[in-house]
This record gives structure tokens, C-alpha cells and sequence, in this order.
């Protein structure tokens, strides 16, 4: 059992146009920035991917990750719940001028239906929207005498993430709060890409201390010294 | 316009109904304040969205860790007994009813619990967040705002005019001249800065005020 592959080309082959990725990521915790931006190389070199629909709490900052990706024209739409960011201007500008969807699901319930995709849970009901407007034109049901609004699962053929520790049986665990929904999209992705801090033997992470188990991840890369998204934020870093 | 609470102040107030050892989640923005006033001898552990349970203050300027930072994307450090925890388990803590107490800003609350918090209207890019998944499952919904608008139009009102985040669903209001309670679809003031009266409050409030008993003064330290 190997899931390492030797470089990032290699690890975001066969991402092809209209695929739907999730990305993990909270703001610049988590996101995984070197997948990114070798999958934005190809798109320069090649073309492609393009159409995408993306999958992330957010719609990228500045001029890098994500963001870097809207800009480059790669996304189609994208699927998150808080479009804001210290530096949105890459979604605003396309949103703005009708470029880019947005499908905009509340925070937990992006988290939920994404764990409902891995989870084999087509749909389930959740109180929050009941009454808004986020809530229109799906089911409602009362139980207990409280009303819930239907909520259908995520899944997507790829997701990107970003780990601290993995071994070759694609065992993760994640650096403090940069874990977020990585975990769920680990499980609701068809491939599931991962970039590490480091890999190592396995048997080296303890058991009791893997966070998502191997048979949801299916390639590992390893980035040492990656880049921290907040960080290139503030030092004024641009994919450009 | 009659002297009024500072967002400090607000903040105090509703810090001092927090109980020792509450599990508390501060909306983004404003609500944050309200960790910094806790009581003396309580300790509230406070939640993220983003997968944190007992964070505590923000890291000295320059000694930041972006991997460990708040849902306001702020940087925060942890306090002993911290723990992280993926999205889904941190909005099962939501929605499951296992928070104490949440605390939320407000552009609009109407005298039935409804909020609006989230979006001004259909300007813009539309951004929801958390918002309204706080709304549910905490013991507690409580709101901290001004009780007028900048331009002095009332924020507690009949119904919210601008898209809700959540119907039914506030119990509390800590205003910047009150702190009243959503009891039976009405207003209920509980306490009142001593400077203004029962009726210029209600001059300053869109919807009925109801009193049950006596009103304390709302008093507050010097911040």
C-alpha cells in the first residue's frame, strides 16, 4: 500500500474541466495553496482545468489560492458560505459581472452536507434557514413540533487538502485549526489529493491519533515548508 | 439623545450573565468583547465555528500562528484544556443544543425572536457564514446592539424588514440602554438606565415594551 506520489503534477493529474472540487481551507487555515497553484500551472500550460465548481467555506483572498484560480478563469462556480474575505476582490469582480455562481449554504450546513456525501446520507433536515430566505423552494418537515428544512448531500470528484502528518496508507492528521472540513471532504471526494507537511513509515502516527483514516485519501504529496495562506496574505504575495 | 452604554459596556453587561463554566460562542465583530468581562472566579469556555472549543486571547502582535485563529480569521492562542475538532462536529455542537449560550450582533430584532443579522439586502455579494446555524441550538440566544440605528431608527422592532436569519429564536436583548427579555412574542424590560425614562424608551423602540414587576437600573462600571 503506496498512495505517495513523487510531485504536485503528478498529484492533481486527472482533474479534468467540470469537475466539482472541494478544497479544504478555513480563511488561510488549511488551505492547501501548493495543490492550488499546480493545478492553476496546468491550467496556464494546458488550458485546463477550467468550468470548475469549487467547494470551500470561502471564495479565496487576494491574488493566490483560490482566489488565484477565480482570477485565472478556472471556476464556473463556486459553492461556500462567507464570499468575503480581507481581500475579496477576485469573486466580487467576477460575481459582479455575472461570471462566476455562487451558491451560498450556511457554514454548519456546508459542513453537514458534505459529511451526508461521504456518509451515504442523500439528504437529512437541519433547523437552520428554516424561515429565510435560504430556505426557499426546499421541503420543510415538523418533528417534534419544530419545523426543519431538507438539505441534500455534497459530494465532488476531487478534493484538495492539506495535512500535517501522512503515511502511504494516507492516514492524515492536521496541524491545530487548520483541520476545519478537511476530514469531510477527505470522505465526500471520488479522489481525495492530499499535500503534507511530511510523510512518514507506517505505524509512525499512533492509531489513536489518526484523523482521517486512509480509505478516504487516495494520493498523498509531500510539501515541506508549504506556505501558509494568511501568511502570503500579509507578506503581499501574488500568484500571478 | 440621552446618554447611552458604550459597546464596552454592553459587552459587561451581558459578560456578567455568563455562569461559570458555560460553553459560549461570541458572534464575529462586537460580540468578541463580551470574553473580555467575564466575572471574577468564572471561567467560560468559549467556541469557534472553525474548530476550537476553550480558545483564548489574541497572540502579541508578531507571535500570530494563522493555523490557530478564531471565525473572525483573527489569531487567538489556546487555553489549557483545549481541543480541536472538525466542521461537522463543531456544528453538531451548534445545532445539537450542547452550547450554552450564544451571543449575537443584530441589525434588526422583532419582538417575536425573529433576527435579522446578516444581510442588509440584495446589494452586493450575499455572505451568511455561521450566522444562521447560531441561531439554533444554543440554550441561549442572546443580542448585543445599539437600540437605535446610527441614524436613530429603532433596531427592536414589530417585524424585521430586512431578510431574517433566523425566526423565533432570540431570548435575550442587551441594548445600549436596556437589557430586555423575548417572552410570549413581546418585549420585556428587565432593566433600563436610570437617566431615561419607561417613555422615552419606548419612544426609541419599534415595537410594544411590557413590564412585569419592577425595573432595575442598568448599571454598569466606568470601561
Amino acid at each position: 500500500m503506496d498512495k505517495t506520489v513523487a510531485g504536485l503534477p503528478e498529484a492533481v493529474a486527472g482533474i479534468e474541466d467540470g469537475m466539482v472540487v472541494m478544497i479544504g481551507g478555513f480563511g488561510g487555515a488549511g488551505a492547501p495553496i501548493e495543490l492550488i497553484h499546480a493545478l492553476i500551472d496546468r491550467f496556464r500550460a494546458t488550458g485546463s482545468p477550467k468550468n470548475l465548481t469549487v467547494i470551500n467555506n470561502n471564495a479565496g483572498n487576494g491574488r493566490i489560492g483560490i482566489a488565484a484560480m477565480i482570477d485565472e478563469g478556472m471556476v464556473a462556480k463556486m459553492v461556500c458560505s462567507f464570499p468575503r474575505s480581507s481581500d475579496p476582490r477576485a469573486f466580487t469582480e467576477k460575481y459582479l459581472a455575472g461570471a462566476i455562481e455562487l451558491e451560498l449554504v450556511p457554514q454548519g450546513t456546508l459542513a453537514e452536507r458534505i459529511r451526508a456525501g461521504g456518509a451515504g446520507i442523500p439528504a437529512f433536515y437541519t433547523p437552520t434557514t428554516y424561515g429565510t430566505d435560504l430556505a426557499k423552494g426546499k421541503p420543510v418537515a415538523e418533528f417534534e413540533g419544530r419545523n426543519y428544512v431538507q438539505e441534500r448531500w455534497l459530494k465532488a470528484d476531487v478534493a484538495l487538502i492539506k495535512a500535517e502528518l501522512a503515511d502511504p496508507h494516507g492516514n492524515l492528521t492536521y496541524r491545530k485549526a487548520a483541520r476545519n472540513f478537511s476530514p469531510l471532504m477527505a470522505m465526500a471526494a471520488r479522489t481525495t489529493i492530499v499535500q503534507a507537511a511530511k510523510i512518514v513509515p507506517a505505524g509512525e502516527i499512533e492509531p489513536e491519533h489518526v484523523v482521517t483514516p486512509g480509505i478516504f485519501v487516495d494520493r498523498v504529496v509531500e510539501v515541506r515548508d508549504a506556505a501558509q495562506e494568511e501568511a502570503l496574505i500579509r507578506a503581499g504575495v501574488e500568484y500571478a | 439623545m440621552t446618554t447611552k452604554l458604550t459597546n464596552a459596556q454592553i459587552a459587561w453587561r451581558a459578560a456578567q450573565d455568563i455562569e461559570d463554566g458555560a460553553y459560549v460562542n461570541l458572534g464575529i465583530g462586537f460580540p468578541e468583547m463580551v470574553a473580555r468581562y467575564q466575572p471574577p472566579g468564572r471561567q467560560a469556555i468559549f467556541h469557534t465555528e472553525n474548530g476550537i472549543l476553550n480558545f483564548g486571547k489574541a497572540p502579541p502582535e508578531g507571535k500570530e500562528d494563522w493555523d490557530l485563529i478564531n471565525a473572525g480569521k483573527k489569531a487567538v492562542t489556546l487555553n489549557p484544556g483545549a481541543s480541536f475538532f472538525h466542521h461537522a462536529d463543531s456544528f453538531a455542537m451548534v445545532r445539537g443544543g450542547h452550547l450554552d449560550v450564544a451571543i449575537l450582533g443584530a441589525y434588526e430584532v422583532a419582538e417575536t425572536g425573529d433576527l435579522a443579522n446578516w444581510s442588509t439586502g440584495p446589494k452586493g455579494v450575499p455572505a451568511v457564514g455561521g450566522a444562521m446555524d447560531l441561531v439554533h441550538g444554543a440554550k441561549r440566544v442572546a443580542v448585543i446592539t445599539d437600540h437605535v440605528t446610527k441614524d436613530g431608527r429603532p433596531k427592536l422592532v414589530r417585524a424585521c424588514s430586512l431578510p431574517l436569519t433566523g425566526v423565533g429564536c432570540v431570548t435575550r436583548v442587551y441594548t445600549s440602554l436596556a437589557v430586555i427579555d423575548i417572552v410570549a412574542q413581546r418585549f420585556v424590560v428587565r432593566e433600563k438606565l436610570a437617566a431615561i425614562s419607561l417613555d422615552e424608551l419606548q419612544g426609541l423602540t419599534g415595537a410594544g415594551l411590557v413590564v412585569e414587576g419592577t425595573i432595575a437600573d442598568l448599571v454598569v462600571p466606568e470601561l
